[in-house]
């Protein structure tokens, strides 16, 4: 890959699920320009009683809680200054850095008005959270495109790279904080929701357990991430390294069950869990499949080997997914009584998504100095 | 001091009266598909205020009809205007809360947030807006009564202060014994400027009534003044970790060559 970063060609290797991926991104292009120019109406299944779907829950809400992986590494990495984890840096903040264009790509796609979203940087309503969202997003996707210059004027106008360079230290301290407080603010955007969201996902620190579990979320993904790129590009990540990293998700992980606990029992819904509604079940499947298993994997053998660590980031990453959707779907079913079940198109435009940061990851892997670092020459194993 | 709508539900007779004036005022086109009196009478984009009518059982356990007129409340501290992200709901000294389309963006917190999932949203259209009742802002500001209350011929509403009209509430109910004894919109998210009162209880004609009391903007008030103090402590306390921990690494190192030596 270090010749691939020296060359002057830029590569693209076209394999048949590249194909797939990018027919698939080229269909849900096909359906955006619809959307923009027809409206919400046509494309989508929302209504007055679901004005938020699909594309809020899992674009947006899934999207930036997956790409959490780039503040907790940036905080790990760059400020307690934990070498050890160095390998992992780059491919994490690209990860994210793509997460969040597509967040920012799947808000504008929701919105009624998009000729208009730059309205809220002039007219400021901030008593919303979802202002200090909008701000938050929008200043750490730039922070995040400013980061990724470091790494991008290694090849291309590389007389600016000692600049970038210099500001990165201050790039990742403003780059944790906007993350740290917009995590937790689409948490914090279902405060008002007290009598609509089911109460085992309503609560007051709400906010708080979005902070959390994106945070913890951070490792799983990447060791999603490093397996798939591991098979791919044949680098692989020392086990160690990746062990050690989950111990710190394991470790927030008992925090945020024990709060969690803590917060049902003190409200006294803990026992509508056990009570075999269709909201409990699933709120009993996201404990148990995406906490509870993933902590014993964590402090388990099993988490030594290349398939407990997949196994883990697998059931995080979807536990996250599905707390996510629980909130945004399922939980609000009872008080809007009727259900929501996403368009086709939804599901392509999603999809779509998706593929065109597959695409652009393997992208940028291929023409960028992302997964090999002078100390870890000659890692793959 | 704020102006409300007092509703005597025992006295409407399901007109329509007042849908009509409230379209006629605001210019609103009549829909087929959703009409904006009977059974199935419901808000939409188009229909801002509808009457619904119930067939609900009295004290006796006689099934008796109601008339229940909806719109949207004008909630004393309004979730959606503390939801809106960019101004485009306020809250007026007046009472009424209003929307100014150019302001929006099109998100939908509003409706999400709104406790009485009133706001509507102009699905059909390639750059919708969000709608609802503003009670008539522009007379209601003259002193006036908005348009819907003004028509009535069977003496359903009463405008005026809100503070009075909840006084002359609980006299009535007070002293007439068919009404139950709950004044809607007295305390609901920490009020409202339309207030009821019924003698059928209000869940049985379709009012949320378990809502919770306390204004729902105070829920995240705390949170938002918190953020910038958040931010700016983790800033502070992360610039001090990345100082503290490169000089650790750098002592250990320093440490380790002397081992060495
Ligand atoms: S009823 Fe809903 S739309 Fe009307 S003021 Fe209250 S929160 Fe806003
Ligand atoms: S849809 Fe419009 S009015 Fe409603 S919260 Fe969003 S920007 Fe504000």
């Amino acid at each position: 890959m270090a010749s691939h970063a020296q060359a002057q060609k830029w590569s693209f290797k076209m394999t048949p699920t590249r194909v797939l991926l990018m027919l698939l991104s080229a269909v849900a292009v096909g359906v955006i320009v619809f959307r923009l120019v027809t409206g919400l109406g046509m494309v989508t299944n929302l209504s007055d009683e679901w004005p938020w779907g699909l594309w809020i829950g899992f674009d947006v809400l899934c999207g930036v809680a997956l790409a959490g992986g780039g503040y907790g590494t940036a905080l790990i990495v760059h400020v307690l200054h934990k070498e050890y984890f160095h390998p992992i840096a780059r491919s994490a903040m690209l990860t994210s850095l793509i997460g969040y264009l597509l967040v920012m790509a799947g808000l504008f796609l929701d919105i009624g008005q998009w000729f208009n979203f730059w309205r809220p940087f002039v007219s400021w309503g901030h008593s919303s959270v979802l202002f200090e969202v909008f701000w938050c997003v929008s200043c750490y996707t730039t922070v995040q495109i400013l980061e990724f210059g470091e790494i991008a004027t290694e090849r291309i106008g590389t007389q600016f790279h000692s600049i970038f360079k210099k500001a990165l230290p201050v790039l990742m301290i403003i780059g944790i904080i906007f993350p740290t407080l917009h995590q937790s603010s689409l948490g914090g955007l279902y405060l008002l929701m007290v009598d609509k969201l089911y109460p085992l996902w309503w609560s007051p620190i709400i906010f708080f357990f979005f902070l959390l579990s994106s945070f913890f979320v951070g490792p799983a993904m990447i060791c999603v991430e490093t397996t798939l790129a591991g098979k791919a590009y044949d680098h692989w990540v020392p086990i160690p390294v990746l062990q050690k990293l989950i111990r710190i998700s394991g470790f927030v992980m008992i925090f945020y069950l024990l709060l969690k606990i803590y917060d049902l029992v003190s409200r006294g819904v803990f026992g509508l869990m056990f009570s075999g509604t269709f909201e409990a079940n699933m709120f009993l499947i996201e404990m148990i499949f995406g906490i509870i298993v993933p902590i014993i994997i964590c402090f388990s053998g099993f988490s030594a080997t290349r398939k407990g660590l997949f196994t883990f980031g697998l059931l995080v990453s979807c536990g996250v997914v599905l707390n996510r959707m629980n909130v945004v779907v399922i939980g609000m079913i009872r008080s809007t009584g009727v259900s929501y079940v996403p368009s086709i198109w939804e599901f392509i435009v999603s999809a779509g998504l998706v593929a065109m940061g597959v695409l652009a990851y393997c992208f940028i892997v291929e023409n960028f100095k992302i997964l090999e670092h002078d100390d870890h020459h000659g890692q793959a194993a | 001091m704020s102006k409300g709508v007092l509703v005597d539900l025992t006295k409407c007779v399901g007109c329509g009266s007042c849908t009509v004036a409230c379209k006629l005022w605001n210019d609103n086109k009549w829909d087929d598909k959703n009409p904006t009196m009977g059974p199935s009478a419901k808000l939409t984009d188009k229909n801002w205020t509808v009457v619904q009518f119930k067939e609900v059982k009295d004290k006796k356990g006689e099934p008796v009809w109601r008339f229940v007129k909806q719109q949207c409340f004008h909630c004393k501290e309004p979730a959606c205007a503390s939801a809106c992200f960019a101004k485009a709901f306020q809250k007026t000294k007046e009472g009424p809360v209003i929307y100014y389309p150019h302001l929006c963006v099109g998100c939908r917190y509003c409706m999400v947030a709104c406790p009485f999932n009133v706001p509507k949203y102009q699905w059909e259209k390639a750059f919708p807006l969000v709608t609802k009742c503003m009670m008539c802002n522009t007379k209601v500001e003259k002193g006036e009564a908005p348009a819907c209350v003004s028509v009535c011929p069977a003496g359903v509403f009463k405008f005026g202060d809100r503070e009075e009209l909840l006084k002359e509430a609980k006299s009535i109910i007070a002293k007439d014994s068919k009404y139950v004894k709950h004044i809607f919109g007295e305390n609901e998210v920490g009020g409202t400027e339309w207030l009821y009162i019924s003698d059928v209880p209000f869940d049985q004609l379709g009012f949320k009534t378990n809502v919770t009391k306390r204004s729902l903007p105070s829920y995240t008030e705390a949170y938002m003044h918190a953020t910038p103090f958040v931010g700016i402590t983790w800033g502070v306390i992360l610039t001090g970790l990345y100082h503290y921990t490169k000089r650790r690494n750098q002592i250990s190192k320093d440490n380790n060559k002397n081992i060495k030596a």
